[in-house]
């Protein structure tokens, strides 16, 4: 009597065991399918974020057409705009960002991957993390009641005065403006260049680095003429992925700028940047034709990263599959 | 001359090595300053008032965030509501499901996603929310973060998913689990530790932002019922009282950089060493 009962429950009267089997394949296709929409709607997400920019950006794309690229006026009471001034503060902050960035996060990389003890590199390299996570409108607040001060009495005097001679280093010094900018993006994208170029030097088989020991190069031979051209194309990730970092920077640089749409070539002189424009007038603009533009400009600057950050990928995984070296 | 070339490459030795620790302690030192100055100014002008009270017309001193604190706490809820599921899910589908080359748009979609800048994601949250109906809201300000959270959090679920040995998964098919419940209830609970806390980090990140929040979310001086109505949040409010030309504003902007780096930090440090153990406690 109870053994029939049990064999009741075990087995399903009317289906047997193949449908059964169905029935959890049939499971495994609805997780399979429902997980996949998910993955899917990221695709949907980022096509959604360029179709909105392109349809939203019609107004000021049909107007202006490729002229907004080289028109120097921003004059929103008689609807003209024209992007350079902001692709050119975008453009020059970063670099002078990169050019401060880089070599200050290569040689510390360096440090981390070829001469720290794995100990105090790893901590090192967890603190860096923690830089990279402190909010941008933190950096922006201690660039406005900190660097810009600094810059104001201290460092911009002096720069003026060793090599104030160069064309970028002349007229008045305010504090705010491109150098300015330039350092506390500096600071910001330092971390992501040292984290990325850290792991891809580390990758680097022991082999390269003896053998150059053994034909009698010295450490600093070593790194600088076997290991670093190994890893040159992650490098070169690393450094794009800075740079794409920096030039969609809104908040810091928004407070230290100046927010002045005009181009200059000193960089002590106010600028604007594109992620700075949008940020300040965003809200207050009136009229279809200057959101059109605002968002055409959101629309290059989504193009800028894109392409760098897309370029920075395929560097970075290149190398770390050893394909990086000539 | 022989001597003097080996005499300066001993040197140049020296010097660049010395300079690359110089550099490496350099950005590190950046960080205490940071929280040095934070700690230092935003002590000395925290008070209960900041967490209790709204704040004050513009002219008057005193006041404080507690609406900002409110409304970032209510715009980290929507984004985890929104990004959160989406995350996980696309995760495990790149983890367990994926064929080879839609898993790999998938992926890099997701890389470039993150790199989309803060303030590109909020006019796309302002044309996706604000636009239609007209006004700015809470739940704009949420869309805009929940969509930032979503790449950080593919990315770590498929990374713990598929460090979980693959042993775990045949030892459940082989006591006839099926595939979906082996990855619900073999996968996920071993791999949970680690997709949490990564979560975690996405939110600390999407904390911060104050971009996307300008024109979606905006500001209010009052408190902000309901999610239909625009929100302060502690980073806009940073922002605001940071670059307006009042003394106190300056004071109380301080005060919130302190609470918002505080949290930002702790949730970072924290998660880090959990997942550091954990990923010890893994290879172990």
């Amino acid at each position: 009597m109870s053994t029939a009962t049990t064999l009741d429950s075990v087995v399903p009267p009317a289906a047997g065991p193949r449908a059964f089997i169905a029935r959890l394949r049939h499971g495994d296709e609805v997780a399979h399918v429902l997980t996949l929409i998910f993955a899917a709607l990221i695709l949907l997400l980022t096509s959604a974020l360029v179709f909105e920019l392109w349809v939203n950006s019609q107004l000021s794309r049909t107007k202006f057409g490729w002229m907004f690229f080289w028109t120097k006026v921003w004059d929103p009471i008689f609807g003209n705009f024209g992007a350079l001034p902001f692709i050119y503060g975008t453009l020059v902050t970063s670099v002078v960002s990169l050019v401060i960035a880089v070599p200050l996060g290569l040689a510390a990389a360096i440090f981390l991957a070829e001469l720290a003890p794995r100990k105090l590199s790893d901590s090192i390299a967890f603190l860096i993390d923690l830089l990279a996570a402190v909010p941008s409108v933190i950096y922006g607040l201690l660039g406005i009641f900190v660097v810009v001060p600094i810059m104001r009495t201290t460092v911009g005097p002096f720069v003026k005065h060793t090599l104030g001679f160069l064309p970028i280093f002349q007229g008045p010094n305010y504090g705010v403006g491109f150098l300015t900018a330039g350092i506390v993006l500096a600071i910001m994208v330092v971390p992501f260049i040292i984290s990325v170029s850290r792991e891809v030097l580390l990758t680097v088989p022991r082999e390269q680095r003896e053998a150059a020991l053994a034909l009698g190069a010295t450490r600093w031979e070593s790194t600088w003429q076997v290991v670093v051209p190994w890893a040159r194309t992650g490098i070169f990730g690393s450094i794009f992925l800075a740079l794409a970092r920096a030039l969609g920077e809104t908040m810091a640089v928004t407070m230290v700028i100046g927010n002045d749409p005009r181009i200059s070539a000193s960089l002590f002189a106010p600028g604007y940047t594109i992620a700075a424009v949008i940020a300040n007038e965003f809200t207050e603009a009136t009229g279809n034709l200057y959101l059109s533009a605002l968002i055409e400009l959101g629309l290059v600057l989504f193009l800028m990263t894109f392409i760098l950050n897309g370029l920075a990928r395929i560097l970075i995984v290149a190398t770390e599959r050893g394909g990086g070296h000539p | 001359m022989n001597t003097f070339r080996l005499h300066w490459r001993k040197s140049l030795n020296l010097v660049m090595l010395t300079l690359t620790g110089v550099a490496a302690f350099a950005v590190v030192s950046v960080l205490f300053l940071i929280l040095g100055y934070l700690i230092y100014n935003g002590g000395k002008s925290l008070n209960w008032d900041f967490f209790t009270k709204l704040p004050k017309p513009v002219g008057e001193t005193g006041g404080g965030m507690a609406n900002a604190i409110i409304g970032s706490l209510k715009l980290l809820l929507l984004a985890a509501l929104m990004g959160l599921p989406v995350g996980l899910m696309a995760g495990v589908y790149l983890a367990e499901f994926g064929g080879k080359t839609f898993s790999f748009i998938v992926r890099y979609t997701t890389d470039l996603l993150n790199g989309v800048p803060s303030i590109v994601i909020g006019i796309f949250a302002y044309s996706l929310v604000v636009l239609p109906v007209k006004h700015f809201s809470t739940l704009a300000g949420g869309v805009a973060l929940g969509m930032m959270v979503i790449p950080i959090t593919v990315r770590s679920t498929e990374e713990f998913l598929r460090a979980i040995p693959g042993s775990m998964r045949e030892a459940a098919m082989a006591l006839g689990a099926s595939k979906w419940r082996t990855i619900a209830t073999v996968v996920l609970p071993a791999a949970s530790g680690g997709i949490l806390t990564g979560m975690l980090l996405s939110l600390a990140r999407v904390a911060g932002e104050t971009a996307p929040l300008l024109f979606t979310a905006f500001s209010n001086r009052y408190w902000s019922p309901g999610w239909e109505q625009p929100v302060a949040s502690l980073p806009v409010m940073i922002y605001t009282y940071a670059i307006a030309p009042y003394d106190d504003w300056h004071r109380q902007a301080w005060a919130a950089g302190l609470i918002l780096l505080g949290l930002v930090l702790v949730a970072n440090l924290g998660c880090r060493l959990v997942l550091s153990r954990w990923g010890a406690a893994r290879s172990a």
